[in-house]
């Protein structure tokens, strides 16, 4: 995956053009790029775990990629119990803008609940999805909707 | 608006062109609302005439508009009126309007009929301080003989709107169909980066004009849809970070939330008697469809398949849903009763469908359909028979029928290429055919959703 080649600082740079939640907590974690993330914050879940999983065509599969990733969000929040997390799950735009809705609510509910098998209490976690309407690349090409589909997990 | 028509002439031969022009005589093509309150033909002698050569269909229209002298109806607002008419009549594609200076009295029949017309239009607007008299007759050319006359009176700043209704009279006494130029399209004004586009509900006439913001871009909003009394909007907001139906009501500007969910609600429609309200509802890692009484907020859930259900829409009598489900594998069209039950699948081409709308003449149901990265826009019978495909594009969705059905409006996107430079949003038209179609000038817009006939 292209993105974990990015690294906390570029993550985090990219991350303030994308999702109202990603925009908010990201810059907390800008502010303290000189020193570290702070524990427990955005940029830390970022720069530890990775804040987001990818998803194939159409698809809510779990990759062995997406299912390390959430292991190691999953031994994040169990080192910092008290953040509640939200995860939005987006898509392409190859599909239509209801169907997407439902669709990266699927690949949302697909990361919660690996989550919560994992042992996170089902409290901390929300869900919501923004369809095709919040794109992390605004090309339309191969790659830039093979980052388009997929659930990202952000710091409450 | 407050207006009042009256006949400047009763005109018995009136009929005789009901008969000459209208497929099944001119019943109930009036507008909608009072404006033009009763047919000027003497019902009963109309039939007594055969209908000659000189019927003119949708069909036929499309294939060569009705020629037809518009002149000027004067200066200031009356050029206005006369210019609105004109752009109505022009763009729907089944009119070529002619201009002409006003004649003295009766027009000059040989005259317009050696350019070609079929039809010529009279009249006058005469300000009357506040209010306008509008004063407008109809002719056939081939006859010589006046198919309407009709005074309208409104207050002056609803000009257009009597313009529209004057357009719409052509349309239904030259067609035999009622016009759908009195209406509206709500839809979502979009602006700014494409990563974070400030979305807004709008709403314009049909033909782009009068255009107006109704939220103030704070949240995502997303598929306005009318209710029938073209009242109220029912739409997606993200306020307070929770997505779910709220409805907009147009009289009072007032936004209530409709239902309480759990899950995100969306895609939202408004059963035909206006009563309800169906939209889908996520759950685990489907979404269900619901009913929701507007009366009682009551709500039923009438799908639990565990896939994505959404993207419902009545039949005009109210009795079938086609929506969009994704149990079979796929993204495809199925049909059920409205109540539930067993669906059946009605799209097998090639490819995923979505965005399903029945058409108001309940023998359409119009989609988008995607394969190989691309999208198309196209109709089908409700037993999925018939399918034609209208137009193609990178995207082309969210189709929405006028008030006669015999045009779609839609969002048309640009590929954004690699860079996102090159996205583009906006709403066009086409006809059922897949004719003419136009972009309306609604500058970056997506998700239109056309009203019933303005009352």
């Amino acid at each position: 995956m292209k993105l974990k080649l990015l690294g906390a600082a570029g993550m985090a740079l990219f991350l303030a053009a994308c999702s109202d939640h990603a925009n908010k907590n990201v810059n907390t974690g800008a502010a303290t790029q000189q020193v570290g993330p702070t524990p427990g914050s955005e940029a830390d879940l970022v720069a530890t775990a990775g804040d987001r999983v990818l998803f194939a065509l159409n698809q809510n599969t779990l990759s062995s990629d997406a299912k390390a990733t959430l292991d190691k969000q999953a031994a994040w929040l169990a080192k910092y119990p008290q953040v509640h997390v939200q995860i939005a799950g987006n898509c392409d735009d190859r599909g239509t803008e209801e169907y997407n809705i439902a669709l990266g609510e699927r690949r949302a509910n697909a990361a919660h609940d690996y989550l919560v098998a994992k042992g996170v209490d089902a409290s901390r976690i929300t869900t919501i999805s923004y369809g095709k309407d919040r794109p992390t690349a605004v090309g339309d090409d191969e790659a830039s909707w093979a980052q388009n589909r997929n659930a990202i997990t952000a710091v409450q | 608006m407050t207006s009042s028509v009256k006949p400047l002439i009763p005109d018995d031969d009136a009929d005789r062109l009901a008969a000459a022009f209208g497929r099944r005589g001119f019943m109930g093509a009036g507008v909608a609302g009072g404006l033009m309150a009763t047919p000027l033909f003497a019902a009963g002698a109309a039939h007594a005439q055969a209908a000659g050569d000189a019927e003119i269909t949708v069909d036929q229209a499309r294939t060569a508009p009705i020629p037809i002298v518009l002149p000027s109806l004067g200066s200031g607002v009356a050029q206005q009126i006369t210019d609105v008419i004109s752009a109505d009549l022009g763009n729907c594609g089944l009119f070529r309007p002619i201009s002409a200076s006003m004649p003295q009295g009766t027009p000059d029949f040989g005259s317009y009929k050696s350019m070609g017309a079929r039809a010529a239009v009279t009249g006058k607007v005469v300000d009357q301080g506040g209010s306008l008299r509008v004063e407008f007759r109809l002719w056939d050319v081939v006859t010589g003989k006046q198919v309407q006359g009709t005074a309208y009176t409104a207050a002056s700043q609803d000009w257009r709107r009597i313009a529209h209704v004057i357009a719409d009279v052509i349309y239904g006494r030259l067609l035999g169909e009622q016009g759908y130029f009195n209406s509206r399209i709500a839809y979502i004004a979009r602006s700014g980066p494409r990563a974070r586009q400030v979305t807004r509900l709008a709403i314009m006439d049909q033909d782009g004009a009068d255009s107006r913001y109704l939220t103030n871009g704070q949240w995502l909003t997303l598929t306005p849809r009318f209710n029938p009394a073209n009242s109220e909007l029912a739409f997606m907001s993200y306020a307070n970070y929770r997505p779910r139906v709220y409805l907009f009501n147009l009289n009072t500007g007032q936004q209530r939330l409709l239902g309480d969910f759990s899950g995100i609600s969306f895609a939202p429609r408004f059963a035909p008697d206006g009563r309800s309200v169906v939209l889908s509802v996520t759950r685990g890692s489907g979404s269900d469809i619901y009913t929701v009484d507007l009366a009682t907020m009551a709500r039923r859930q009438i799908t639990s398949s565990g896939a994505i259900d959404t993207s419902p829409s009545y039949s005009p009598d109210g009795s079938q849903i086609v929506f969009n489900s994704d149990r079979g594998g796929s993204p495809q069209l199925y049909i059920m009763s409205a109540a539930g039950g067993d669906a059946k699948r009605i799209s097998y081409g090639h490819g995923h469908y979505g965005s399903p709308v029945w058409s108001p003449r309940g023998d359409l149901i119009a989609f988008s359909r995607i394969a190989n990265g691309s999208f198309s826009l196209g109709v089908m019978a409700p037993d999925g028979t018939g399918e034609r495909i209208l137009t193609q594009g990178f995207t082309v969705e969210s189709p929405t029928f006028c008030p006669n059905g015999r045009v779609l409006a839609f969002c048309r996107q640009s590929s954004a290429g690699s860079n996102g430079a090159g996205f583009a949003t906006g709403i066009n038209t086409i006809d059922i055919t897949g004719f003419h179609e136009r972009a309306l000038p609604a500058g970056s817009a997506s998700d239109p959703t056309w009203s019933p006939l303005n009352k």
